[in-house]
């Protein structure tokens, strides 16, 4: 049988290149994230910020969603909003935070359930009070940090600081762009999202570790290549597993996308965005030319004449 | 490529029990519960795939701290009067303030007060820290405040004596299996798996239920009462019908409490055929309330509960039998749940909702088909892609994959975890991740070889030169996991978990079981070229 070769066995990309193009690259579509942040703002969940969300489904046929909204809007209870959520009798109702503390999220629930009465079926109730969505918002944003700052730990252990350095900074951007994205597609924020948002990390890591791992081997066994093509040859040879490995977590990804249900629709979505398109860029086009700049390797092109007085 | 006979095993002896202990989720529950305690284990499913509701309910602090600082006032007072210290204490903000006598000694009265001051007792003993502090502001004054380590323990008591009687009362109304767990220091987490209306549960969960039996004070009419002039020993009270807004003037003085109840049922008048609650007292409450009614005939009293006048009937015999009925416009719903709150006990704080989800078991339904079908495509497109990639060797990881999958279940159910949608997820994307550490094994073998290594050294090789690659990459991403198990609640743990647990499996299989297939290949066939 012959087997399925994607890469061939003796490319010789020159992956440092095209640092030139990809750094600028990278630096632009990062400020173009942080501003989308800033201006265009995520979609808050009402884990962190608060309120009311419900899927009901209705049980005549579709739902009349313009009747339900003038319905609910008249019943003092702030904001609402309606969606249409998979199936035509689906809908997804969201209540902003009550003002009046926790109790006040209860009894505008309880207002929404005698407003529809007994012509929907309630699928998914969440109520999260002002008190828990606060916390939410702070453990995870210090989860997300924990986790960089020991993973930076770690790589420090095992390798040398401008390895960790360099792997950060890759990183960092990767979840830059995948808050970006999430802002530009209005992806729902809510604790799935910091869970993606962790994976992605530790994914995108997994990848930068595996061309580094090669990279401090070949700094071992090669002591007189220049920086640039050993670089270049490191990317190389795991360029092959590099895409194989991402393969098979795209299929996987796939799946969940395809047939996993809208409970976990965004939860994939981000994790393709950030895993598969972000993670594996960053890898090869940051991760690894970073380490020039970083002073990995400085002055190896020197040490041809390393015999000489 | 060596295994000693032992090694390998040991290596399929480990996997295939750690397999083996996923076997009880393929069987009805029913059967499971005539197995051995130890082969019981099985997987719990999250609320969000088997439906059911989830309410976080968080002791009231302020509440807790205000009584307590209302108790100290009462306290001081009863040693002011003992001692013939001064007038009454006032209340600023945490503190209760004293003014001594004009004449009386400042120096007994300092004396006398801070005896109200306990050690207060920790796990290990006494810890050195006093449930008061008392202070002598000068010129006749002491300000006494609770403090912060009396609170907290007060709060970690009422948390405590919250979730027994939640328990008695989730029990009273035949919940099923209804899960009660403190969360952090306040906090009380009720979960009950099957239910999809919550109101039933909230119902019965924030009601304090404290009920209490006062007389009614006749000196002004109700509705003659001038809000800012109440009696100084009475109060005004609503009364719980709705639409009835009468108010009651009652005293302050509890004569019996709902802490004396020995038992309350519901059940009919037989002159009105009215819903009403029947209770019985112990022997104190007997005593106390025949006392009482003996004392009092012909007035009415009240019956409060939470605040608000049930009823309030005039005593026309004593009652001596220490037994009684509430009624008050009761329905049959209300009154068996009135009756399963006095026998449940009253809660010792306010509790708030704070957070609540509840799934519907028709979601939770479609939730797991989703799930299912999605891991089978996704483990199907995986195995066929490693397959056409690295044709027998993808066999070799493909059956690693498999087993993988099996000890995750198998770790899932000894540690009787819960599977939540993301939970699956997880576990689809381990199957993504778990040939990875195959691959990086195979593309180093395929390297060696070009580099004209002789089969077996290469693989040998491959083996040895990716596993620490392997290693650094997955603890990386298993410190991730760590951080999201701490910081994640629910479906988002539940992601955690099966992450963490495949990177584990994951580790494992490709350090033994992957490297003794291929061992046992090498040794059975002896190739002369590697496949892959």
């Amino acid at each position: 049988m012959r087997l399925l070769r994607i890469v061939p066995d003796d490319t010789k990309f020159d992956f440092m290149r095209f640092r030139r193009i990809s750094f600028p690259i990278s630096a632009l579509l990062s400020i173009l994230a942080i501003g989308l942040y800033f201006f265009h703002g995520l979609n808050f969940g009402i884990d962190f910020v608060g309120g009311t969300l419900m899927e009901v489904q209705s049980k005549a046929g579709p739902a009349d969603i313009a009747k339900m909204r003038s319905t609910l809007e008249g019943l003092g209870v702030g904001e609402v909003q309606l969606q249409q959520f998979g199936g035509p009798s689906d809908v997804l109702i969201r209540l902003a935070q009550q003002p009046g503390g926790e109790e006040a999220q209860q009894v505008a629930v309880a207002k929404v359930k005698t407003a529809l009465g007994d012509t929907v079926e309630y699928r998914r109730l969440e109520v999260v009070g002002p008190r828990v969505s606060t916390e939410f918002l702070t453990s995870g944003t210090l989860g997300l940090m924990l986790a960089i700052v020991a993973i930076l730990v770690y790589l420090w252990f095992r390798f040398e600081w401008q390895f960790a350095l360099g792997a950060m900074i890759a990183n960092v951007h990767d979840l830059v762009l995948t808050i970006g994205f999430m802002s530009v597609m209005q992806i729902d924020f809510d604790l799935t999202s910091i869970a993606a948002l962790l994976t992605i990390l530790g994914y995108s890591l997994n990848d930068t570790i595996v061309i580094y791992d090669r990279i401090r081997e070949m700094l071992r066994r090669y002591k007189r290549m220049t920086m640039a093509d050993l670089l270049n040859v490191s990317v190389n040879a795991t360029l092959s597993r590099s895409i194989i490995t991402h393969v098979t977590v795209t299929l996987a990804l796939l799946a969940l996308l395809l047939f996993g249900g809208r409970a976990i629709h965004s939860f994939t979505a981000t994790m393709m965005f950030g895993v598969v398109l972000v993670g594996t860029y960053t890898s090869v086009f940051i991760a690894a030319p970073i380490l020039i700049y970083l002073g990995v390797g400085v002055g190896r092109e020197t040490q041809k004449d390393e015999g000489a007085p | 490529m060596y295994f000693s006979r032992w090694k390998a095993l040991g290596i399929i002896l480990t996997t295939l029990v750690v397999c083996a202990f996923a076997v009880p989720n393929f069987f009805p529950e029913k059967m499971v519960q005539s197995w051995p305690k130890w082969a019981q284990r099985h997987i719990v499913l999250g609320l969000d795939l088997q439906g059911g509701v989830s309410i976080l309910l968080e002791v009231d602090v302020a509440e807790v701290r205000k009584d307590k600082v209302n108790s100290l006032r009462e306290d001081v007072i009863r040693v002011a009067r003992e001692n013939r210290l001064g007038s009454n204490p006032t209340i600023r903000g945490n503190t209760v303030e004293f003014r001594v006598r004009q004449g009386a000694d400042p120096a007994l009265a300092l004396q006398k007060l801070r005896e109200l001051s306990q050690p207060l007792g920790g796990v290990l003993g006494t810890t050195g820290q006093r449930t008061v502090d008392v202070v002598d502001a000068g010129t006749g004054v002491i300000r006494l405040t609770p403090t912060e380590p009396a609170i907290v323990e007060r709060v970690r008591q009422a948390v405590e004596q919250s979730m027994q009687v939640l328990e008695r009362r989730l029990n009273f109304t035949g919940t099923v299996e209804p899960s009660i767990q403190r969360q952090g220091v306040d906090r009380i987490l009720v979960q009950v798996p099957g239910l999809s209306d919550p109101q039933q549960i909230l119902d019965i969960l924030n009601k304090t239920a404290k009920l209490e039996f006062r007389m009614v004070d006749q000196s002004v009419p109700p509705d003659q009462v001038d809000p800012n002039n109440v009696p100084p020993d009475s109060e005004l009270l609503k009364g719980t019908k709705a639409d009835n807004s009468q108010l009651y003037l009652i005293e302050k003085r509890i004569l019996v409490s709902g802490a004396d109840l020995t038992d309350a049922q519901p059940g009919f008048d037989q002159r009105t055929n009215e819903p009403i609650v029947t209770f019985r007292f112990n022997n104190n409450g007997a005593r106390r309330f025949a006392q009482v009614t003996t004392e009092n005939v012909g007035k009415p009293f009240a019956i409060v509960l939470d605040g608000e006048v049930l009823s309030a009937p005039v005593i026309r015999e004593p009652i001596l039998q220490g037994s009684g009925q509430i009624s008050g416009s009761f329905t049959v719903e209300s009154a068996t749940q009135l009756s399963v709150l006095l026998r449940a006990g009253a809660l010792p704080a306010k509790l708030t909702v704070i957070e609540q989800r509840v799934v519907g078991a028709g979601l939770g339904q479609d939730s797991i088909e989703k799930g299912k079908l999605a891991s089978y495509m996704g483990a199907a497109l995986v195995v066929i892609f490693m397959f056409v990639t690295y044709g027998l060797f993808g066999l070799f990881a493909n059956i690693a994959v498999l087993f993988n999958v099996a000890m995750i279940f198998g770790v899932l159910s000894l540690l009787n975890a819960t599977l939540t949608l993301p939970g699956i997820a997880g576990v689809v994307l381990t199957v993504g991740i778990a040939v990875d550490s195959n691959v990086l094994i195979y593309e180093r073998i395929r390297e060696e070889v070009r580099a004209g290594r002789t089969p077996i050294s290469a693989i040998d090789a491959g083996f040895t030169r990716a596993l620490a690659t392997i290693m650094d990459s997955n603890i990386t991403t298993f410190i991730a996991a760590s951080v999201l198990f701490y910081i994640g609640t629910g479906p988002v743990r539940g992601f955690a978990v099966t992450l963490g647990i495949g990177i584990i499996t994951t580790v494992f299989t490709a350090f033994t079981l992957t490297r003794l297939i291929v061992a046992m290949w090498v040794r059975w066939w002896r190739p002369k070229t590697v496949p892959i």
